[in-house]
């Protein structure tokens, strides 16, 4: 520490040398200025109206039903009580199941993981081949499959049935699965042909001159360069297949039903008392894992890895 | 001297766009071949043609006597370098040179073998464990230039491999590549629209325009006896001076006339083939007119007016006046001239250039 301050106190005497000839650090600013008052001002209200719903799902989540009854949904809890969350995660009812929104959390994790594993795999290489191997047809290929991003998804919903039944999938997750990927393909591979076109030419000419093939260049040469696309396809990917709502409730039985269709189950309810403190709990859970995922990868959002490839 | 790569017929549309057409190269085995011209003209693409990154329409492609049309670019023993280097940004710069052994499945002994080997040659062992983006674009091209090394191949493919690096450094790699390939010995096909680096590396300069060759011969014979106006233009720096006119008779010979001014055109290497009354453009290469200097008895000498001079450093430039038109001259840089001094001008017929003015060939 004594070291620090040392070095601190020479750098403060050069400094105040330096200060002779002219100003230096920097421009001192006022903190409280009208420019100020209304940017943080606009800024603190815009942020109040969106937390303030979230702020009203918590602490109702956390009182007891009588309490509720009283009417005061801004008031804090008197009594702060997890019960509601116990019971939305483990015992409310939909239908003749009871045993909370664990059976539909599990369900969209094991509808949510092979959807999104398999709709990158498989959209990523092909945005590699549009990208950098011009095959014959690849303009219509691509084409075709960016039509199909415009297609609207109610037009498909009652055909996908048939075919699903026809090849026995239909009210299983493998079903779903399938149809997540297969929705998933135009966008995702849009993105990764944009991503991979962006990356310098001569990189992939330099690999197929050192003799590397098509899986060759794009496992060591493409892969390694693509952290950021990957983790924005799976961004949007883990959010659009978990926030699903219709293709879960077309496509499966309720034993199979994703997170959302139970949520809309246990709050929609029509017999006995509406359980406002559970459905609360129920809704926050539902959203945590897109929540998560915004927060855990957002910091993996790191640009620039390819910068050094090229010039300096 | 065998051929070491050679193009025979290769032509490449784009659909309806003639990309390259009909081109016959014969490259000797360790001869080095510029393909010179500016953007657009065709040169980077027949290089990817020739490393096989672009597959022709019609035509052949032999390196070392073997016809490589259609095969893929490792198996043509070529090693390229690129513009913007195109390394791999992922890895040090020892995988990177070992990239393409690896995927070769060459033994590791082999492999560190020749990274040492390559490393030496190019003076880049305190390199080896960094990533690109820790190296200055001089060494990034030095390891681009060793990847294509380390793979031992026949033909080294560059692709203005100097043009993203500042001058100073441009000059230097520049004399290592032609060290290089003293070294070496291989063949190598080098893509430029830098004449300097054109002149002072090839053994050989293919000057292209259109997807079609202008002229192809050693960098002597493009810079004294180019082959047409395009070429004549294309080379030298200033540009050579075009003076338009005709050849008319004057006593019994034929001389050039312009603007009033008349040349005789004794001297001239192919002074039997003309006949007056065509139209010509004639060529004087700005060092080749001398100012005030003592003049040979059949010198042809003109009186001119300079208009400015530009100093720079060993030589002068001077811009002329001269009847009606306007032309530069190359002196030495210790020869000042005040603008609007009257000078003598005196011209070496033997060394000028004659272009028939419609179909702008060299006559």
């Amino acid at each position: 520490m004594p070291e620090v301050l040392a070095v601190n106190q020479l750098d403060a005497g050069t400094a105040a040398t330096r200060t002779m000839s002219g100003p230096s650090g920097a421009k001192p600013r006022r903190v409280v200025s009208p420019r100020n008052i209304m940017l943080y001002g606009t800024l603190f209200v815009v942020a109040a109206y969106y937390m303030l719903p979230l702020y009203v799902m918590i602490v109702t989540s956390l009182k007891g039903m009588p309490e509720i009854r009283l009417g005061n949904i801004f008031s804090p809890p008197m009594e702060i009580t997890f019960e509601p969350w116990v019971k939305a995660w483990s015992s409310a009812c939909t239908g003749l199941n009871c045993d909370g929104l664990s059976r539909g959390f599990w369900n969209s994790v094991r509808i949510a993981v092979p959807s999104v594993i398999i709709s990158i795999a498989i959209a990523s290489v092909n945005g590699y081949a549009l990208a950098n191997w011009s095959f014959k047809g690849a303009q219509l290929f691509f084409t075709i499959l960016i039509f199909g991003a415009f297609v609207p998804y109610q037009v498909m919903l009652y055909p996908i049935v048939i075919m699903l039944r026809s090849i026995g999938l239909y009210g299983s997750l493998t079903g779903l699965i399938l149809v997540h990927s297969v929705f998933g393909m135009p966008i995702l591979t849009l993105l990764f042909r944009n991503y991979f076109t962006s990356l310098p030419q001569e990189l992939f000419k330099a690999a197929r001159v050192d003799g590397a093939g098509f899986w060759g260049i794009y496992f060591k040469i493409m892969l390694p360069m693509s952290l950021p696309i990957f983790v924005v396809a799976m961004i949007l990917q883990v959010t659009g297949i978990w926030n699903d709502f219709l293709f879960g409730v077309v496509y499966t039985t309720p034993d199979l039903y994703p997170m959302t269709v139970q949520l809309n189950n246990i709050v929609n309810s029509v017999q006995g008392v509406k359980e406002y403190n559970v459905n609360m709990a129920a809704t926050i859970l539902t959203a945590l894992v897109p929540l998560t995922v915004y927060f855990v990868s957002g910091r993996l959002f790191v640009r620039g890895i390819a910068a050094g490839a090229v010039k300096g | 001297m065998t051929s070491s790569v050679s193009i025979r017929d290769l032509s490449l549309n784009f659909g309806a766009v003639n990309v390259l057409q009909n081109l016959n190269i014969e490259i000797e085995d360790g001869e080095f071949l510029v393909l010179l011209g500016s953007s657009g003209c065709g040169k980077s693409t027949l290089l990817n043609c020739i490393a096989g990154l672009l597959d022709i329409s019609k035509g052949q492609i032999f390196i070392k006597g073997k016809n490589v049309t259609w095969e893929e670019p490792k198996d043509r023993g070529i090693g390229m370098v690129f513009q913007s280097y195109a390394l791999y940004p992922q890895m040090t710069v020892e995988k990177n040179l070992s990239f393409g052994l690896r995927v070769a499945r060459v033994p590791k002994p082999e492999i560190e073998k020749r990274i040492a080997r390559a490393a030496e040659i190019l003076q880049i062992q305190p390199l080896l464990k960094r990533k690109p983006a820790e190296l200055s674009g001089g060494q990034r091209q030095r390891v681009a230039i060793g990847r294509a090394l380390v793979r031992d191949v026949d033909v080294f493919l560059f692709d203005e491999p100097l043009s993203n690096l500042d001058a100073k450094l441009r000059s230097e790699l520049r004399v290592e590549i032609k060290r290089l390939h003293h070294a070496l010995k291989n063949t190598m096909i080098y893509v430029t629209h830098d004449q300097i680096e054109a002149l002072t590396l090839a053994d050989r300069i293919a000057i292209m325009k259109n997807g079609v060759i202008q002229q192809l011969d050693d960098p002597t014979t493009i810079y004294n006896a180019p082959r047409s106006l395009f070429v004549a233009g294309f080379i030298g720096s200033p540009s050579m001076n075009f003076l338009r006119g005709e050849l008319v008779e004057r006593n019994g010979k034929v001389v050039f006339a312009t603007d009033g001014v008349t040349f005789s055109l004794e001297g001239y290497a192919a002074a039997e083939k003309l006949e007056a009354g065509r139209k010509v453009v004639l060529g004087l290469r700005p060092e080749h007119i001398g100012v005030n200097e003592p003049a040979a008895a059949n010198a042809e000498v003109h009186d001119a007016v300079v208009d400015i001079e530009e100093p720079m450093g060993a030589d002068n430039l001077l811009w002329i006046k001269h009847a009606g038109h306007t032309m530069s001259v190359r002196i030495n840089g210790a020869r000042r001239f005040a603008p609007g001094a009257p000078i003598k001008l005196v011209f070496d017929m033997s060394v000028a250039s004659l272009f028939d003015a419609t179909t702008e060939l060299r006559i």
